[in-house]
């Protein structure tokens, strides 16, 4: 009862009980990518219910919607003369839900930047050693690789839908789903790395979100619009990412050529927008949209 | 031993300090959180900051984590400069955060994995390292299982296995034990000492348990800004007037005249008992009883408390910054206030 003693704990002060040197060595960028990467691949793969709900809201559009729109507009009603009489609104709509499903991906996993933050592990990411602009491209391409397969998976409905696919059209989808995916994931990023809360996080979204997917030409075509808003549609860079998407997907249908370079291009000033230059205006936004996102990661705490 | 000299001793500039503060000042808009800090730590020490929210502690150890830029004054951990080289200084520091930071979705393999990987922990000793600490703080059987599923002191102890891993030169941790239960918080404390043990890994923590700060080596006791005092808790004990010792004798007139002859101390009678101040109790009390000519019937050594000691320093109780104390330091220093 007496004694606190002033017994000191065994504090090793000699040089042989000083800490080993640690053995490790610092983590490469590239690395840092990797690994932020893995992990949102790793709690993707994980979570299988996500997988599978979050094809319903596609679904539930192409179904409700294409199968409704379909019966309504009557088929060879889309592209103007010279318009296959076999091609239907659902056909038209389709490579559209694919972009959908890939936008909506990209935006929710970019969530989880918001979510990391609520739930305390962006510490443990901010404080490692690792570059922060490393965070910032993994977490990117952790979104972008999500939605890519998102989108790759809305492929298996082309039969029911009445799309036939060959496997060069799909080949050509992978990389451009990939580029929209990639865009719309650094986009995400940049958003939410400056919202502290998830509620902040969802309404800025369904105010940057549905716009972009209703004025990307997923659900009409962009030709013939009033002015206001064929210059709207014309600063939505998903449309730059659904035009060559729609373009593979119905180029390998059988239908004539110029009528699907009709049917999905973008046109600025009566031209229409080449793949490579839809492809370049998408890697742009999603490049700008990275460096605002590192900025933010770099600035923070 | 030089990690728990007197309290005025001064810092050896020739030893190889853990952590080195000098002149430490950060200043928010309009707040002065950090008020000119000086503070050595040796390597192995299991250093306490002790004080109420809002005293500064925070935003010290968050500067010491290179989480926070200074205003002024310099620091250094594991002998690198915090603002020079952040990077450095992150490679060699754990950290434990007083809220959860685990990724609850994953296992608490998968959480070591990824610390592991993101300290560049080379893959061929990955796995007996994460072994190696989650027998530790006693997971191993746990190791496969979500982190979701874990009590609040298990995954406290999944993040102190963490922040070993990368087998640090010091160890951070900010209020540690807050919001678990008595017997866990020992327990952590058990683990912690024994990964010191076998380590001799510096410790630097903050808490506003009294319980807690007395199993540090050497405290500070921090308000407002500046360090008010800093010794081991004994030694900051014995500020306070050291032992009280409550005696009592058949004849307390006659002893108390024994005492202040033989002993040289007054003792004040108190009721039934004589009460006496003196610096060290335990040492005292066989003095006093071969100084008495007459038996004693009891003899107590009451130690003042920590409580006593910050009471004294700063005329408050430590307990008042407790509504504040709930916030992490994380959020703490995003509301720029320490």
């Amino acid at each position: 009862m007496v004694t606190q003693t002033t017994e000191p704990v065994a504090t090793p002060t000699e040089p042989a009980a000083a800490p080993k040197k640690a053995s490790h060595v610092r983590v490469s960028t590239a690395q840092a990518v990797y690994i932020i990467w893995y992990r949102d691949v790793l709690r993707y793969g994980r979570d299988r219910t996500r997988l599978v709900t979050s094809l319903a809201q596609p679904l539930l559009y192409l179904l409700i919607f294409g199968v409704g729109l379909s019966s309504s507009i009557g088929r060879g009603a889309l592209g103007g003369s010279g318009a296959p009489s076999s091609f239907s609104y659902i056909q038209f709509m389709y490579p559209g839900i694919i972009g959908m499903a890939v936008l909506f991906t990209a935006i929710f996993s970019a969530m989880s930047v918001v979510w990391d933050r609520e739930f305390g592990f962006m510490r443990e990411i901010l404080v490692a050693p690792i570059s922060r602009s490393a965070v910032a491209l993994g977490k990117a391409l952790g979104g972008a690789t999500q939605a890519t397969i998102q989108g790759l998976v809305m492929l298996v409905f082309a039969p029911i839908i009445g799309v036939h696919l060959s496997v060069i059209s799909v080949i050509e989808v992978i990389p451009l789903l990939f580029v929209l995916a990639f865009s719309l994931s650094c986009f995400g990023v940049a958003v939410s790395a400056r919202m502290r809360t998830m509620q902040g996080f969802q309404v800025m979204m369904n105010f940057l979100m549905m716009p972009m997917f209703f004025l990307s030409g997923s659900l009409f075509p962009l030709s013939g619009l009033p002015a206001w808003m064929t210059v709207l549609t014309r600063f939505d860079p998903v449309a730059y990412g659904i035009a060559p998407v729609r373009s593979a997907v119905l180029g390998g249908t059988g239908l004539p050529q110029p009528f699907v370079d009709r049917v999905a291009a973008v046109t600025i000033g009566g031209h229409a927008v080449p793949l490579l230059l839809d492809v370049a205006i998408l890697l742009a936004f999603g490049m700008v949209m990275l460096g605002v996102a590192m900025r933010s990661f770099r600035h923070r705490d | 031993m030089a990690t728990v000299a007197a309290l005025s001793s001064q810092p050896d500039p020739t030893v190889d300090a853990a952590i080195a503060v000098a002149g430490l000042v950060k200043r928010y808009d309009k707040v002065t959180a950090v008020a000119g800090i000086d503070l050595e730590v040796a390597r192995g020490e299991i250093f306490g900051f002790l004080g109420p929210n809002g005293a500064g502690k925070s935003t010290t150890i968050a500067i010491l984590c290179t989480l926070v830029k200074a205003t002024e004054g310099s620091a250094s951990v594991a002998g690198i400069d915090v603002a020079r080289h952040p990077d450095d200084v992150r490679a060699r520091i754990g950290l434990v955060f007083q809220d959860p930071s685990l990724d609850a979705q994953l296992t608490a393999r998968e959480n070591l994995t990824f610390h592991a990987m993101v300290y560049g922990v080379p893959r061929s000793e990955r796995r007996e390292r994460i072994d190696r600490v989650l027998a530790m703080v006693e997971l191993t059987d746990r190791a496969d299982a979500v982190v979701m599923t874990f009590s609040g002191g298990m995954k406290r102890r999944l993040e102190v296995a963490r922040g070993i891993l990368h087998a640090p030169e010091v160890l951070f941790l900010d209020e540690p034990t807050q919001g678990l239960d008595p017997q866990t918080r020992a327990r952590l404390w058990d683990h912690l000492r024994d990964i010191r043990q076998a380590t001799g890994l510096t410790i630097f923590m903050t808490t506003h348990y009294m319980e807690e700060a007395e199993w540090c080596d050497r405290i500070a006791i921090i308000d407002q800004g500046r360090i008010v005092a800093l010794g081991t808790p004994d030694e900051l004990k014995s500020q306070v007037g050291g032992d009280v010792i409550v005696l009592q004798t058949d004849d307390n007139a006659r002893a108390n005249g024994e005492i202040a002859a033989r002993l040289g101390v007054t003792a004040v009678v108190d009721g039934e008992t004589l009460r006496i101040e003196v610096a060290d109790g335990a040492a005292f009390v066989p003095r006093l009883i071969t100084a008495l000519s007459m038996p004693v019937k009891t003899v107590t050594v009451r130690r003042p408390s920590l409580d006593d000691v910050f009471l004294k320093l700063t005329g408050r109780a430590i307990r008042e910054g407790d509504a504040d104390g709930m916030q992490s330091f994380m959020r703490a220093f995003a509301a720029r206030r320490g």
